[in-house]
């Protein structure tokens, strides 16, 4: 712990009055932010508060329009990340930027190879250089495995691994647990102790307070491109942290009614289905989800979660099995046909499948009741009734900025999902299928997604709710099914389930069939 | 870096393209001096060669009349997520169509050019589907199909142009389409004695009906609009503005991405077929054995960069390429300079013109090529 | 913005109209598409004019053609140019020179490669006794044949290639009876892959030398040839460079003399408007090329001149059609 009264302690880094607009957008309005050296310092804030701009300014990937920059108490241009290097300022992207079929090592030294003797490349020196790196910190990562091989954890340690190697003292690490499984979360927590105890200081972009609560000493909280604050974790709630990133009081507690389970209105029965090297990605998986309540899919990522959703919404062909919606077999039908059923769904990749980014928020509101009165008749489409349509969708989700014309590309992650949130549900589905519905949202976002989704479940339709956020899974489900290895192991009621028993379903634990 | 002093203006469209054009002039300029030529009076040729007589007036408008429908073309697919290289193939489908339904069918006046051009217009989409069939049956990347289409186009014509009863005697041609499906204004009227009376009277309209000025700009002028309404105002469009933008998400929300890559091209190929058939119709009456690409075709991916892919801007695209096309024809008689430094200079203008769209465009068109998603704020 | 306000107006400044000079003969030419380094016709007339440049003082001048279309507006930049007599090389010119001429009474008008029934008194045609030439390699070609089979590739069936393949016949006829005649139009002048692929067809059937009239088509056959180590016998130009060790001789069209003829004529105050002017044997319009040397004997040679002087004087009336073949056949 970095002693508070030592103010005679140099900053690691210093930001001054950092202004940074696009446009005439103001990201970032004269932010002062100090880091001390050797601490852990967590940015938080809502989704595009500014925190990413104001780090990749201190990344050099673009220049503030005003302000100053002070890297151990010298006063720095960083024109490109080139330059921030140079100065021990190392970050790691929310996407990891590495080669798949390249060694951990290759990677790692990528862009750096010709500092061999006579321009040589010195490959063992190579190795052997990553790997005490890797045991002095901790990072357990193979320095000879192919980066196709490993875990996206692994990966991201791997991304630590570039910076340190490039001598990095100072660490931006943008999001690092968005992709993180609880266990992993809690060994990067460990890699980070390590870290700073080898001196390093470190910067956490994110939007988890509990996360902050376990690893950072300090917080400075951004809203709307102004600094709030800055307070120690150790003397302040999530409550008090959370109220500061929002601007007004948050209720975790998700209201539900009683449960009130009706008939299946979806029933998977032994589907069998490969992925996309033609591996088995689901083996003989069948679940129901009844009207009236949530049934959530409880899993580490990749166990089959993404082949199953593409196989309910028609986007993947089994192998063998059957898909019934309201007593109708499914399994052959187009995307197009389901959604005529009353399929609806929140795609798991927003950007991939839920948003045409380059459309306007209203010809994203419609895209699936396109062809429908009153948007379309005859095939000709009714502008004036599509951004109707919008200004009302907006005003009822609170989408922002409200501006139906804008380009969803343009709007937040939350505001994104808002979007698709307002799309799927003012359809008045039988099912909605909801893929990590709060991927990357803060949590005024959450906290409204959430209460969206409930609302659905008690209005008597069936929910699916496929996430990866355990918290979520427990907040929000009825029924608990937990998938590892491309098959349901278990089906746990809400009041039987709690996280440690979770956590060993998950990891391949034995199968615990409660009904 | 970008500055909120600068005035809004050096940001806009209309100044990126002047200032394009400027440069792309000045490196012409310096390609003609370091060829020992007098750039001055290159450009002067041109700028005479363009607006000094209302015939090279009309000869500028047809001949950007076909580049304004390749550009439609290329800037349709390209709206729709797709590069159409074959435009070319496609233009030459519509010629052949449209030059024997134009000399072997026999039907009144109008009704028989409409009947000639629509057959040409059938004949490319389907070649344009086909190309569309196969990326969404087979998966073969519409660039490389469309590429073999074009040769497969172009031997196909030099077979059926020559067949026995389609050849016109002494000649590499097809017979010349009947007056009944010629779309060029008053063409019988004009050669008559009564015409060359009144011409005689009129000498701005004589040198405009020297050349064969023909309803054909009309057409390119309509197809422009019918695309900017089609993508934007229908149902269909949007389902093909959908695909082009994130096909991932367009066959999430139902729509049958595999379909609409078949329409798409099959009306980018129509829209190119439209252009050869007309070209035919209007002036040429004739579709003739190639030696080689004509390159109306390939023209249109330039016509439709600089017209930044949208339909309407394909319009001055098209009318700026035709005009340095005809314009740059005469500096090789007026200079004396080999066609390889004209062709220098006219590519470099093209090129600095369409430099900021073609950056772009290559880039999206690569990114969604490897369905990568786009960035968003964080 | 002051930079390029300055550069803009330095270029307003430099575009000053330089006015061209007149007075002296101008005679320009429009190519076809194959533009004026095509290595055949197109080339050849321009080398006729910049000899008509450097030895009459005449003004010259070409166009490119790029695509078919483009003939109509080239006639109509070098009319607008004031070019006293304008060419159009080939016969594909035809119907755009036509029309020009008709619309254009006071402008000369000559098109190489074609004769019209009725020509207007501002055009004049040209044409070659490609015959002539055709006889001549004919007659080399019976001469040399070891294998008693020859062989003619036409591009396109009508009447300038049938002039070539009767005068070959006739020449072939004339200079041993028993050599059989291998014919076949490839419907192309530009489909070297089928030129090939007859020549190849040819060769199989034991013709040893086989003769083109085909363009572009012709590349095929000299590649054959080539390949095979047979005789190809060239057209137009003299084609020996294309492959030294199997181009027998070539059927030489000099386009370039008459060129220069009538350019020549036109300074002297002739112009023979209204008619079809034929250039053959006699007045150096066609002949076989000098390069035959490398490989035709000596005394075969001479022989040839023989028969040139034959044809010059009229004693050998050399047929250009089915009909006037059989007549000849028949003497």
């Amino acid at each position: 712990m970095p002693d508070r009264i030592g103010g005679a302690d140099v900053l690691a880094v210093e930001m001054l009055g950092i202004t940074k607009r696009f446009g005439d957008f103001t990201a970032n309005d004269r932010i002062d932010l100090d880091v001390r050296r050797g601490e852990v310092h967590a940015l938080l804030g809502e989704n595009g508060a500014g925190k990413s701009t104001l780090m990749n300014q201190l990344y050099g990937l673009y220049p503030p329009t005003s302000g100053d920059i002070f890297i151990n108490g010298e006063r720095v241009r960083l024109a490109s990340p080139k330059m921030a290097i140079e100065r021990g300022i190392g970050m790691v992207h929310q996407h990891f930027m590495l080669v798949q079929p390249f060694t951990v090592t290759e990677n790692i030294i990528l862009g750096l190879e010709s500092t061999g003797a006579f321009g040589i490349l010195d490959e063992a020196r190579a190795y052997r250089e990553v790997e005490s790196l890797s045991d002095r910190y901790g990072l357990l990562v193979d320095s000879r495995a192919r980066i196709q091989d490993i875990s996206v954890a692994m990966q991201q340690r791997v991304e630590i691994l570039k910076c340190l190697y490039r001598g990095a003292d100072i660490l931006i690490l943008d999001e690092p647990t968005a992709v993180l499984t609880p266990q992993e979360i809690e060994y990067l927590g460990e890699i980070i102790r390590n870290l700073t105890s080898e001196g390093k200081t470190v910067i956490i972009i994110t939007h988890k307070l509990h996360e902050i609560k376990s690893m950072a000493d300090r917080c400075s909280v951004i809203r709307r491109g102004v600094k709030i604050g800055t307070v120690d974790v150790a003397s302040h709630t999530e409550g008090e942290l959370a109220e500061m990133m929002v601007g007004r009081e948050v209720t975790f507690a998700v209201e539900k009614r009683p449960l009130q389970a009706g008939d299946p209105v979806l029933s998977v029965k032994d589907v069998c289905c490969v992925n996309n090297r033609g591996l088995p990605a689901l083996k003989d998986l069948s679940f129901d989800v009844r009207r009236g309540e949530i049934l959530a899919i409880a899993g580490v990522d990749g166990n089959g979660q993404s082949e199953l959703i593409e196989v309910l919404t028609g986007l993947r062909a089994v192998e063998s099995g059957s898909v019934t919606m309201l007593g109708s077999d499914i399994t052959g039908f187009a995307p197009g046909a389901r959604i005529e059923m009353g399929l609806a769904a929140i795609p798991e990749d927003r950007q991939k499948r839920g948003l045409v980014g380059p459309f306007t928020v209203a010809e994203n509101l419609v895209l699936e009741e396109r062809a429908r009165p009153p948007f379309s008749t005859r095939g000709i489409l009714d502008l004036g009734a599509i951004e109707r349509h919008a200004r009302s969708l907006i005003e009822h989700f609170d989408i922002r900025p409200p501006r139906e014309k804008y380009l969803a590309s343009s709007l937040s992650g939350g505001n994104q999902q808002k979007v698709i949130l307002a799309r799927e549900i003012t359809r008045d589905p039988e099912l909605l299928i909801a893929s990590q519905p709060t991927r990357g949202l803060d949590v005024g976002a959450i906290e409204y997604v959430h209460k969206r989704l409930v609302q659905v479940r008690d209005d008597g339709k069936a929910v699916l709710l496929i996430s990866l956020d355990l918290d979520e899974t427990l907040d929000l489900a009825d029924r608990i099914a937990v998938i590892y290895g491309g098959r349901i192991v278990a089906v746990l009621d809400r009041e039987d389930a709690d996280e440690r028993k979770l956590g060993l379903l998950m990891a391949g634990g034995e199968a615990v069939h409660v009904q | 870096m970008s500055s909120e002093k600068r005035s809004a203006f050096t940001s806009s469209p209309l100044f990126r393209t002047l200032f394009s054009v400027f440069t792309g002039l000045l490196v012409g300029a310096i390609v003609l001096l370091a060829s020992g030529y007098s750039p001055a009076k290159a450009y002067q040729v041109i700028f005479d060669g363009i607006f000094s007589k209302p015939s090279y007036v009309s000869y500028t408008i047809i001949y950007a009349t076909p580049l304004i429908m390749t550009g439609l073309s290329v800037a349709f697919a390209f709206k729709t997520g797709l590069f159409n290289i074959g435009a070319e193939g496609q233009f030459i489908m519509g010629a052949l169509g449209a030059a024997l339904a134009g000399a072997f069918i026999s039907l009144p006046p109008v009704i028989h050019a409409l009947v000639a051009a629509a057959t040409g217009i059938a004949l490319a989409a389907a070649w344009g589907g086909l190309a569309g069939y196969l990326k969404a049956r087979f998966g073969v990347n519409e660039v490389i199909a469309t590429i073999m289409l074009n040769w497969t186009a172009l031997y196909l014509n030099n077979y059926i142009v020559t067949l026995p009863g389609i050849k016109r005697p002494a000649a590499t041609a097809t017979a010349f389409i009947l007056d009944t499906a010629r779309i060029e204004f008053l063409p019988l009227w004009k050669a008559s004695e009564a015409g060359k009376l009144w011409r005689a009277g009129h000498p701005v309209w004589n040198d405009i009906l020297r050349t064969p000025f023909n309803a054909g700009i009309l057409a390119a002028l309509l197809l422009a609009f019918v695309c900017w309404w089609l993508l934007n105002r229908t149902t269909l469009g949007y389902e093909l503005r959908a695909v082009g933008h994130n096909s991932d998400c367009a066959e999430h929300v139902g729509i049958d991405v595999k379909s609409r890559m078949i329409y798409s091209m099959a009306i980018a190929g129509g829209l190119a077929g439209a252009a050869g058939a007309l070209h035919v119709l209007g002036w040429t009456r004739q579709a003739a054995e190639l030696a080689a690409m004509e390159g109306l075709g390939f023209d249109g991916i330039a016509v439709a960069l600089i017209g930044n892919a949208s339909p309407v801007g394909c319009v001055p695209a098209g009318l700026l390429f035709g005009a340095l096309k005809y314009g740059g024809s005469k500096l090789q008689f007026a200079l004396r300079a080999p066609i390889e430094v004209v062709n220098i200079v006219i590519g470099s203008i093209v090129f600095f013109v369409a430099m900021p769209a073609l950056t772009r465009i290559v880039s999206r068109w690569a990114r969604r090529t490897a369905r990568g998603g786009g960035p968003h704020a964080g | 913005m002051k930079n390029l306000r300055a550069l803009l107006s330095l270029l307003v400044v430099l575009v000053i109209a330089i006015p061209a000079s007149a007075g002296e003969l101008s005679v320009g030419m429009i190519t076809d598409v194959g533009g004026v380094n095509d290595q055949s016709f197109n080339q050849s007339a321009w080398e006729g004019l910049q000899r008509a440049e450097k030895e009459l003082g005449v003004k010259v001048s070409y166009i490119e053609s790029r695509q078919d279309a483009d003939y109509g507006p080239n006639l109509e930049t070098m009319l607008d140019a004031g070019t006293d007599l304008i060419w159009g090389i080939g016969f594909k010119m035809a119907d755009a020179a036509l029309e020009a001429a008709n619309n254009n009474p006071d402008q000369k008008y000559a098109v190489i490669d074609f004769a019209w029934d009725d020509t207007p008194k501002n055009l004049i045609g040209v044409v070659f006794k490609a015959e002539e030439a055709s006889f001549l390699v004919g007659y080399i070609a019976a001469k040399m044949t070891t294998t008693g089979k020859v062989g003619f590739i036409g591009g396109m069936s009508f009447p300038v290639i049938w002039g070539f393949e009767y005068g070959f016949r006739a020449g072939v006829l004339y200079g041993n009876k028993d050599v059989e005649i291998l014919s076949q139009y490839a419907e192309s002048f530009t489909d070297a892959a089928k030129g090939k692929s007859i020549a190849n067809s040819m060769y199989q059937q034991g013709a040893d030398i086989v003769f083109h009239a085909a363009g572009g088509v012709g590349d095929g056959l000299i590649e054959a040839a080539k390949e095979q180590g047979k005789w190809a016998i060239g057209v137009d130009r003299d084609q020996n460079y294309l492959a030294p060790d199997n181009v027998l001789t070539s059927a030489m069209k000099r386009v370039d003399n008459a060129m220069f003829n009538i350019s020549k004529e036109l300074t002297e105050g002739v112009w023979k408007g209204g008619q079809t002017v034929s250039y053959g044997l006699a007045e150096g319009g066609v002949d076989i090329a000098p390069t035959s040397s490398m490989h035709v004997p000596a005394d075969l040679l001479t022989e040839v001149e023989a028969v040139k002087a034959r044809i010059i004087s009229g004693e050998i009336v050399v047929p250009y059609s089915k009909e006037t073949f059989a007549e000849f056949e028949a003497k």
